[in-house]
């Protein structure tokens, strides 16, 4: 027995996230100009009100209100009564005003939640947890900025600005420092998202900027009650990308600690290319944003009037449909995260079984053959020709024994390129399944007969053979043959 | 309440202002004496009363989510101290003040 090792420090991380969500409004938060993404033509989408030039007077988009209170509503938040937009200080080429309008000490909403399911496995219990949501508010994005003489800002010698994204309206979403571990995160950060897309307000596009994730992580020891110092870490445009910069952070942070390296309030940039978080800048004390009260925009007092009707519009969002699913469907957490992902799909879901599909046929089809063969045309499952109602009739005419699950299985593309009836299709096709047990008898015979040697080989104990003549009889029937009953009646015959 | 020099100096550099030694000690001097008339205005009691951010008693000014592009972009870029194509172009970064 060797002696034991020390005992090993366990550290816990603190995770928190700030979410920026780009709202998809036709125009801007507080000008009339387009929001529509246009790298290609920089400057196009801009006023005099965007670049702050002296004398204008933003006024709210009525539809960011709209966007902003359904946003708050369904991650569970309070509303507020009275809320109002203030001016938020810092210097930086990107910020034509020198202030962003933003929301400080009364945002739109707080106190909300949001539960996530991690699904290790299939046919495994998923791990629920609810997250925090401190609170949403209402502000403006910045422009962008492209550095001249060099492809970083270190080395570079001036920068172009481009105020197409300056003023797009955005919600940002702070999170309680709930968060544990990058899995976590990225879940959390991807139930977001799915909110934002089934409530229609955002595109959650990660790679064109219009959902971000800024990082806010410590570790400590476990048990310890203060926190560790925090590091904020940035520029991750992927869900994989913020759990692999979390990860990195934790270990970072960690093995500091265990060297006696002091930990630095910073920010880091994720780098892609090196899987790893670098030293962006130290936060300096100076971050001193000075808030106070934009005086030209009055404040914003939703009725509960409003409030309700705007909760009335509200569609069912993904945990309803998840613990529906599962609770009331009898849907693994598995099955029920993929068909909920995607509000277009669990609603086409949900429209075949109201067809009278069975549900798990229908999920079994929606995320099988439909899946498959909506990815590779490029469509989604909603946009392909076969309507919800005509995968439920297809399904029946499998259950009715009309047609066999192969047939389905090849007559699949031609439905959901062409569209139409599914039971037209097979009648049409002569494809209806032969279940009459003379009419297969006699084929099965024809069959036996012209493959004597295959017969007796069978009989000489070679019964792998046995789906030599399912397929003989497959190829005379085209398929149509019913295979539970060939099986059966082959069975017998071969036996002699 | 009353500030000193640094506080003065402090709040130069966050509105990013170059100030002289003799400018400090004037705004010292000025700042202090606003701050006075301030301090008047705190003798009041204002316990039960909500914080004035405005004059006009007003809210929920909206407008319509409606397209209205501004027709002469060029004059934009123009009015700015330096373009560059389409472009606003601004001197190198040195700070990064970043919100």
């Amino acid at each position: 027995m060797t002696s034991a090792a020390p005992a090993k420090t366990e550290y816990e991380a603190i995770i928190g996230l700030e979410t920026h969500c780009q709202l998809n409004t036709e125009t801007k938060i507080f000008s009339r100009e387009s929001t529509r993404f246009d790298g290609d033509n920089p400057n196009t989408n801009i006023s005099p009100i965007c670049l702050g030039y002296p004398g204008v007077l933003p006024v709210l988009n009525e539809k960011v209100l709209e966007y902003a209170v359904k946003a708050g509503l369904a991650l569970n938040c309070q509303i507020a009564p009275y809320s109002k937009f203030d001016r938020k200080q810092y210097f930086y080429p990107d910020l034509p005003k020198n202030y962003q309008i933003s929301q400080f000490d009364l945002p739109i909403a707080e106190h909300g939640w949001v539960e996530i399911e991690i699904v290790e496995k299939p046919n495994t219990e998923p791990i629920r947890k609810k997250i925090g949501v401190t609170r949403l508010h209402m502000e403006e994005d910045a422009g962008k900025l492209t550095h001249g003489g060099s492809d970083r800002i270190d080395g570079s010698t001036y920068s172009l600005v481009d105020f197409n994204r300056a003023g797009i309206p955005l919600v940002e979403i702070v999170s309680e420092p709930d968060l544990r571990s990058g899995k976590e995160a990225a879940e959390y950060a991807q139930e977001i998202r799915r909110i934002m897309l089934y409530l229609g307000i955002s595109d959650g596009k990660m790679n064109e900027g219009s959902l971000r994730c800024d990082v806010n992580i410590s570790v400590r020891p476990v048990g310890q009650k203060e926190f560790g110092t925090k590091v904020e870490i940035k520029n991750m445009n992927s869900f994989s990308a913020i759990q692999k910069a979390i990860d990195y952070e934790i270990e970072r942070q960690i093995e500091a600690i265990g060297k006696g390296e002091p930990i630095y309030q910073e920010t880091r940039l994720w780098e892609e290319g090196t899987q790893r978080t670098k030293s962006m800048r130290m936060k300096e004390g100076s971050s001193d944003y000075r808030y106070f009260p934009e005086p030209d925009l009055p404040p914003i007092e939703v009725s509960t009037e409003q409030l309700e009707s705007w909760k009335a519009e509200l569609p069912e969002l993904p945990l309803s449909k998840r613990h529906r699913y599962q609770s009331e469907l009898g849907l693994s957490a598995y099955d029920t995260r993929v068909l909920t992902d995607d509000r277009t799909v669990a609603e086409y879901f949900e429209a075949a079984i109201a067809a009278g599909g069975d549900t798990k046929q229908v999920a079994n089809w929606v995320m099988g053959d439909l899946a498959a063969y909506a990815n590779s045309n490029n469509l989604k499952i909603a946009e392909t020709e076969l309507k919800p109602e005509i995968l439920a009739e297809l399904i029946c005419l499998i259950s009715e024994g009309t047609i066999s699950g192969k047939i389905a299985k090849e007559i699949l593309p031609e439905l959901s390129t062409k569209g139409g009836s599914a039971k037209a299709l097979v009648e049409k096709k002569g494809l209806i399944q032969i279940s009459d047990t003379g009419e297969i008898e006699k084929i099965i015979d024809e069959v036996i007969a012209s493959h004597p040697k295959e017969l007796e080989q069978f009989r000489d104990g070679k019964t792998k053979l046995k789906g030599f003549f399912v397929g003989q009889v497959m190829k005379k029937t085209s398929g149509r043959a019913d295979p539970k009953l060939t099986n059966q009646l082959l069975s017998k015959k071969l036996q002699g | 309440m009353t500030i000193d020099r640094e506080e003065v100096k402090k709040v130069a550099n966050l509105a990013r202002l170059n100030i002289t030694e003799a400018e400090e000690e004037a705004f010292t001097t000025q700042l202090n004496s606003i701050l006075g008339y301030f301090d008047q205005l705190s003798e009041l009691d204002t316990t039960d009363v909500q914080p004035t951010t405005r004059a006009i008693e007003t809210s929920n000014i909206t407008r319509a989510d409606e397209l209205t592009p501004f027709p002469d972009k060029e004059e934009l870029l123009k009015a700015a101290p330096e373009q560059q194509g389409e472009f606003f172009r601004v001197p190198k970064i040195i700070s990064s003040d970043e919100g």
